[in-house]
């Protein structure tokens, strides 16, 4: 049962009410009229809701209660790697040096800042097998848009300014498309062989003379890794593409394999995913973008570089794309990345893989008898299920997930990948244990039987949340986005 | 609902008219079942170009976008205009309503291309 009050705060409003006092006037009045001019003064009352003190306190704090994250619930939410924020991350970030410095400091004052700024580009150069870390982007579709630019300049610098096609997978993430029309390049499809990984018969054929790059994320976003990318990359290179990583699964191969390695020449990795950076409510995230020495010269400035032991902006790159990011990007993000690389050490990051891997092979073999898996290959960090299975027999996959949140779940991402009908995509990550792991493996296999039995109680989901089932379609085609006073009927107020 | 005779069929569910020597185009029962509730619809305007094979626009649902893939190459020489305000007749009409646009087509050997509704109703059977 919930005792929260779901109304508005407009709604408390007593007219009257106030959760202030300020002390008497002691300064002349002035009259507005005489100081600013018409069109700056309002002529209709703001109406702000008259509240006391309490309860603003009470109806926000309802509000907080109501949120999900990682520190209330498990969150599997695929393909986001929703791991533990640990909270020394916050305590750094909150030292005096880091927190109380502004970006516009000579760089001569934030020597500290700076270090940790190039000391971290170091260690994710060395994470990805990529020489030089640019660390501007504000987050992974920046990131994607950074490197595509950096590959356009390369290629514009070579007076290759016919490669205009950008090959992205069937299964890519919906941003790699966007990122590749945004920097002004075609987009060309690459199928999807029945293991679930890059057709190498379909790619040969879709590369030419106008390929500017492949953009591929390892493993796929079936949790699949692609094993045939050593080849994939000789085919790209053997036409004079590029080829770029997406770092969203990172958490699947970090300390094990390395994009560099694989054969890439640009890689975004995202901060806030597999660093632990806060994740949601707006993060912020951070994007940064590694790259091979024949792209460095096109890298955002400035460019943090060590000269003997001083830490300088350099600002003198001539070929750069510029800067993508105001002042030197969300650098409290990096604080708290840095934090979790040198916390964990590099055994601990691998470590990290190895149970982010093995957690969900777990459920992986457990949800088996239950759902239907279409690849059945050992998965990386996140599997797919399908829920076709069920729909046969009447719940969809939506209302699948709404029952999960009668459990007390986040849902895993839905219907995505493209690829897999009535998809499923769960990424436990390594950071739960094997008793959440089971709680929510139960809770699918209850799920599953309830479709069996009773139907009903699925579809008909969630039943023990605040608000029940939302007309999701009239949200979309009719939105209400803001809130309006109600109003007396109008022949009332004619009359 | 069954697959009206009439028509012609694309791998990628585009239903095709043959009006006139004009040539109707929209999606589907299958497609739009699949999809659920659309929200939204984007098509290209009256003078623009398809080219087979290629995008033209995308139908919006719940779940989400889709592209629209052009199964002729030729000129758009019509827009369901009823498709920005009233979505759900995708849903509600996919082989009436809910056409999508009229095109001029370049080359009748496309045609071939297509499937009949048996072939239709045999692929989407799996």
């Amino acid at each position: 049962m919930h005792k929260d009050n779901q109304s508005l705060i407009f709604e408390l409003s007593k007219p009257g009410r106030i959760g202030y006092s300020l002390p008497e006037l002691d300064v002349p009045e002035v009259d507005v009229t005489s100081i600013l001019s018409e069109g700056l003064i309002r002529t209709e009352d703001a109406e702000l809701p008259e509240v006391s003190e309490l309860d603003i306190m009470r109806h926000y704090t309802a509000l907080s209660n109501r949120n999900h994250g990682v520190d209330t619930g498990f969150y599997p939410l695929g393909s986001c790697t929703m791991k533990y924020n640990p909270k020394i991350n916050e305590a750094v970030a909150r030292f005096p040096g880091f927190s109380r410095v502004h970006p516009l400091q000579d760089e001569s004052t934030v020597q500290g800042a700076l270090e940790v700024v190039y000391d971290l580009q170091e260690h994710l150069a060395e994470i990805t097998g990529m020489p030089q870390v640019t660390l501007q982007p504000a987050a992974g579709a920046h990131g994607e848009w950074t490197a595509l630019m950096m590959i356009r300049a390369f290629h514009e610098a070579n007076g290759d300014t016919q490669r205009t096609k950008v090959l992205v997978p069937d299964s890519a993430h919906g941003t790699n498309p966007a990122s590749a029309t945004v920097a002004g390049f075609d987009t060309i499809t690459v199928k999807s062989n029945e293991k679930g990984l890059v057709d190498l018969e379909d790619l040969k054929s879709k590369v030419g003379p106008d390929t500017a790059a492949l953009m591929l994320t390892n493993p796929n976003t079936l949790g699949l890794f692609e094993e045939d990318i050593l080849e994939m990359a000789a085919v790209v290179h053997g036409v004079g593409g590029k080829l770029y990583y997406d770092g969203a699964n990172l958490n699947a191969v970090m300390s094990k394999a390395r994009p560099g390695d694989m054969g890439f020449d640009a890689v975004h990795l995202n901060l806030h995913k597999t660093f632990t950076g806060p994740h949601g409510g707006g993060g912020p995230g951070s994007g940064p973008v590694g790259v091979t020495d024949e792209l460095a010269a096109f890298m955002p400035k400035p460019v943090v570089e060590k000269v003997d032991d001083r830490f300088i902006l350099n600002y003198d790159v001539p070929q750069s794309i510029g800067r993508v990011k105001p002042y030197y990007g969300n650098f409290g993000i990096y604080l708290r990345a840095y934090t979790y690389i040198r916390s964990m050490g590099p055994d601990g990051l691998k470590a990290v893989t190895e149970y982010a891997v093995l957690n969900a092979n777990y459920m992986m073999r457990r949800l088996e008898p239950y759902f239907d898996l279409p690849y059945t290959q050992h998965c990386k960090h996140e599997f797919v299920l399908s829920g076709r299975r069920q729909k046969k027999l009447g719940a969809r996959t939506l209302d699948m997930a709404k029952r999960l949140l009668d459990f007390g779940y986040h849902p895993p991402t839905i219907y995505f990948p493209l690829n897999v009908e009535e998809a499923m995509m769960i990424e436990p990550t390594e950071t739960e244990s094997k008793e959440t792991l089971d709680n929510f493996i139960e809770a699918m296999i209850q799920i599953a039987k309830e479709v069996e039995e009773n139907p009903e109680i699925v579809q008909e989901a969630p039943h023990t949340t605040v608000i029940g089932r939302l007309d999701e379609t009239k949200a979309a085609r009719k939105p209400v986005l803001r809130y309006v006073k109600e109003q007396l009927p109008v022949e009332e107020t004619v009359q | 609902m069954s697959t009206p005779k009439d028509l012609r069929y694309s791998e990628e569910h585009e239903w095709v008219k043959e009006e006139d020597g004009k040539y109707r185009i929209g999606i589907t029962h299958f497609a739009q079942s699949e999809l659920g509730d659309i929200v939204f619809v984007e098509l290209p305007q009256v003078g623009d170009q398809l080219k087979s094979d290629e995008p033209f626009g995308s139908v919006e649902s719940v779940k989400t976008v889709s592209e629209l893939y052009a199964p002729l190459t030729g000129k758009v020489v019509e827009v369901n205009e009823n498709l920005e305000d009233s979505p759900e007749l995708v849903n509600e009409s996919p082989y009436e309503g809910a056409w999508m646009v009229v095109v001029e087509i370049d080359n009748k050997a496309e045609l071939d291309e297509l499937m009949t509704a048996e072939q239709y109703e045999e692929m989407t059977a799996e």
